[in-house]
């Protein structure tokens, strides 16, 4: 469905069934140079089990207009501003990679609000090297192939997403492309790298936070490494319950391992 | 295998889509000839069934066996996935169905094999689908045949008999400035030879039979999407494309291309093409073709360096009149081809005879290593005369427009020693020569 958010144009796909504000929602937030379609099989399973489901394409990013959002404070205040707007009182945010940074930005900003936070294929910092930040800036197809790369932890990860057949290497590369082409006259690749890269706010944000959280890490993740989530971790437990959950896969583990994750999702919005 | 950059084609033909398997510990691909697959409990079921979780429910729609196969293909295509198929022509029908119906058009190369020509032509027009025929090399034609209605561009990548390059970056900047994708025919050439992702194609298919297979076992086909084409914006712009970009009332309303960004097409294909139509592969047949892809690359680099060394003897015999192979100056595709084909044109080339039909027919009958056959693409040699056999249906006009005359011969080149080859070619055309001198002395003796 297509929002309004602050007179721009945002989408949602609402998991093949109508939204309902009435059920308990669960908001999926995509990562870097990629869209809702990350996210589809769990929007399905959710929204036909007792859930209302947004899963949101960012500004500049799929369906939704641009421009971009140049920090993950920003974005945070904008889902803030899109939970408004769809009538959704309190939510559970799941967030992957750089999303996951938005939700936890924007569970410390609204904690009366969120009811569940869930960061998948995350870290903090989540610092992007000198070197492919400037191959995003100057070559970004050779720098999507790259990350692309050592995004998958196989080539033979099964069953595959989002269904048998699909080469998994081939769909996340074809789909950072076209993210990245949708955008004119921008480098959405290297834009969105630098919104994970110069975040600072996550153990402020952390301290913040009030609701259980899970964290689902890729034992194989060479994006964003399991030993980089120690110190976030500690800092939500402080406040919050907080669990960590380790699936074999690798940074792109929704398409990887889609029934470890969705396991990992059901138990941490229970 | 994670790594700064995918691992190379000689490694994914080993490799992708395939890993020991977690049962059994088994290092090659099992074959899962079962039809179908036990669920956990109801709501595993049903969550399998409304498309909430991935996995094999009947064999008709997946297999396991199947799904290495076709992430292999698309792996090695550069694709985002891939639907394997009872045959090559069922992966050309499953390509168009799955984006035309009745009232649609196809803009179609004229250089196509026989079977893709009798579907284009005759079949599809009795169900409502039109087809334009242009020859591959008539840029200006290809514009000029787009109409409001059309879906698809097609050709093949190496036109069949007369082996006509396809210009496909082109073709394929025709159509997207039309907001129309192009499929592309690649049984000639094999991802090895070229990749036409690469140079702009949008859906690529393969009859697996040929070289994928590559030993003459199995018939299969492999449809293949790259992922590209933007279903979205150009049914946006054009209103072409509502069977992906609308809701579709055979899955509960499902907007395919809000599902999938990038696997739109191949969602459709399978969930709708597959499922009603059935042309689906046989896991036996999936496993085989595995087999055949896991030495592709040794392969086609054989068949490239026989066929060189053949073309070059036959274009030295006084009875060969022409040969249609692009490496030649001679062939029309030949700057093309150095562009696209740089490895190589393949192994399926056609030439001419001087001389009568009764001679023709002596040399096809004279040759001993060579089979005289309907495939093209097998480890053994094969040959064939396409105006009786493949092609017997065109007319005249038809078989010209295709570049094939009543003495056009073609050869598929295999694997065995190239001097043998040559010599079994050098004797059939002895006896082609002496048939020609008989029927000289006969006419003379009236």
């Amino acid at each position: 469905m297509e929002l309004d958010v602050g007179g721009r144009a945002a989408y949602a796909y609402t998991g093949g069934k109508a939204f309902d504000a009435a059920l308990p929602c669960l908001v999926f937030i995509h990562g870097a140079l990629n869209d809702h379609s990350v996210w589809t099989l769990y929007a399905r399973w959710f929204a036909h089990h007792g859930h209302a489901v947004l899963a949101l394409d960012l500004p500049g990013h799929g369906r939704s207009d641009g421009p971009p959002l140049a920090s993950v404070e920003a974005l945070a205040d904008w889902l803030i501003a899109l939970l408004d707007a769809a009538g959704v009182r309190r939510a559970a945010l799941a967030g992957h990679s750089m999303g996951s940074l938005i939700a936890l930005e924007a569970a410390g900003r609204a904690p009366d609000r969120i009811e569940r936070l869930v960061m998948l294929g995350t870290a903090y910092p989540m610092k992007v090297s000198d070197a492919l930040l400037q191959t995003s800036q100057r070559e970004p197809l050779k720098a999507i192939d790259m990350v692309n790369a050592y995004s998958h932890a196989s080539i033979a990860a099964k069953p595959s997403y989002p269904g048998p057949g699909t080469w998994l290497h081939g769909a996340n590369r074809a789909l950072m492309r076209r993210v990245q082409a949708q955008q004119k006259g921008l480098n959405l690749f290297h834009h969105d790298f630098g919104v994970c890269d110069r975040y600072a706010g996550g153990l402020e944000a952390a301290a913040h936070v009030r609701c259980p959280t899970t964290l689902v890490l890729g034992a194989r993740d060479q994006m964003t490494s399991p030993k980089q989530t120690a110190t976030i971790a500690a800092e939500l437990n402080a406040n919050a319950p907080t669990q960590v959950k380790t699936v074999d896969a690798g940074h792109v583990m929704l398409a990887e391992a889609p029934d470890a994750v969705l396991a990992a999702l059901r138990r941490a919005v229970a | 295998m994670p790594g700064a950059s995918d691992p190379g084609f000689d490694t994914l033909a080993l490799h992708a889509g395939a890993a020991p398997d977690p049962a059994t510990g088994a290092r090659a691909v099992p074959i899962h000839l079962s039809t179908s697959f036990v669920f956990e409990n109801s709501e595993h079921a049903a969550s399998l069934f409304n498309m909430e979780r991935s996995g094999h429910v009947y064999s008709r729609i997946s297999n396991p066996t199947n799904a290495v196969l076709e992430e292999r293909v698309a792996a090695l295509e550069g694709g985002v996935g891939a639907i394997a198929t009872a045959s090559g022509q069922a992966a050309l029908h499953l390509a168009i169905t799955t984006l035309a119906g009745a009232g649609s058009h196809i803009v179609s190369s004229s250089a196509l094999y026989g079977g893709s020509h009798n579907l284009l032509h005759y079949t599809l027009a009795r169900f409502g689908i039109a087809t334009t025929f242009v020859k591959p090399g008539d840029i200006a034609g290809w514009r000029a045949a787009i109409r409001p209605n059309t879906k698809l561009l097609f050709g093949e990548t190496l036109g069949n008999p007369g082996l006509d390059v396809l210009d496909i970056p082109t073709v394929a900047a025709i159509g997207h400035d039309h907001g129309v994708p192009l499929l592309v025919d690649s049984t000639f050439t094999t991802p090895w030879l070229m990749k036409p992702f690469e140079h702009g194609a949008d859906l690529v298919y393969h009859s697996a039979t040929k070289f994928l297979s590559g030993h003459g076992t199995v018939i299969g086909g492999v449809l293949v999407d790259s992922g590209q084409f933007d279903w979205d914006a150009a049914h946006a712009k054009h209103g072409r494309f509502a069977e992906l970009a609308a809701p579709y009332d055979g899955f509960h309303g499902m907007v395919f291309s809000e599902e999938s960004t990038v696997g739109a097409f191949l969602l459709r294909a399978r969930r709708e093409g597959l499922r009603d139509f059935g042309a689906c592969m046989s896991p036996h047949t999936a496993w085989l073709i595995l087999q055949g892809i896991e030495t592709l690359p040794l392969r086609m680099a054989r068949h490239v360096e026989n066929t060189r060394k053949v073309v070059e003897f036959l274009s030295r015999q006084p009875l060969v009149a022409s040969i249609g192979y692009p490496e030649l100056d001679s062939h029309p595709s030949h700057a093309l081809a150095k562009t696209l084909l740089p490895r190589g044109c393949g192994s399926v080339f056609s030439f001419d005879l001087r001389g009568s039909r009764e001679q023709g027919k002596a040399f096809i009958e004279a040759l001993k290593i060579f089979s005289h056959l309907a495939n093209v693409g097998d480890c053994r040699s094969l040959v064939i005369h396409p105006a009786s056999t493949t092609h017997f249906r065109m007319d005249d006009a038809a078989l010209a427009q295709a570049g094939i005359t009543a003495g056009t011969i073609r050869l598929s080149i295999g694997l065995e020693e190239a001097d043998d080859l040559i010599d079994d070619l050098k004797r059939a055309l002895k006896v082609a020569e002496k048939a020609g001198d008989k029927a000289s002395a006969k006419a003379g003796a009236r």
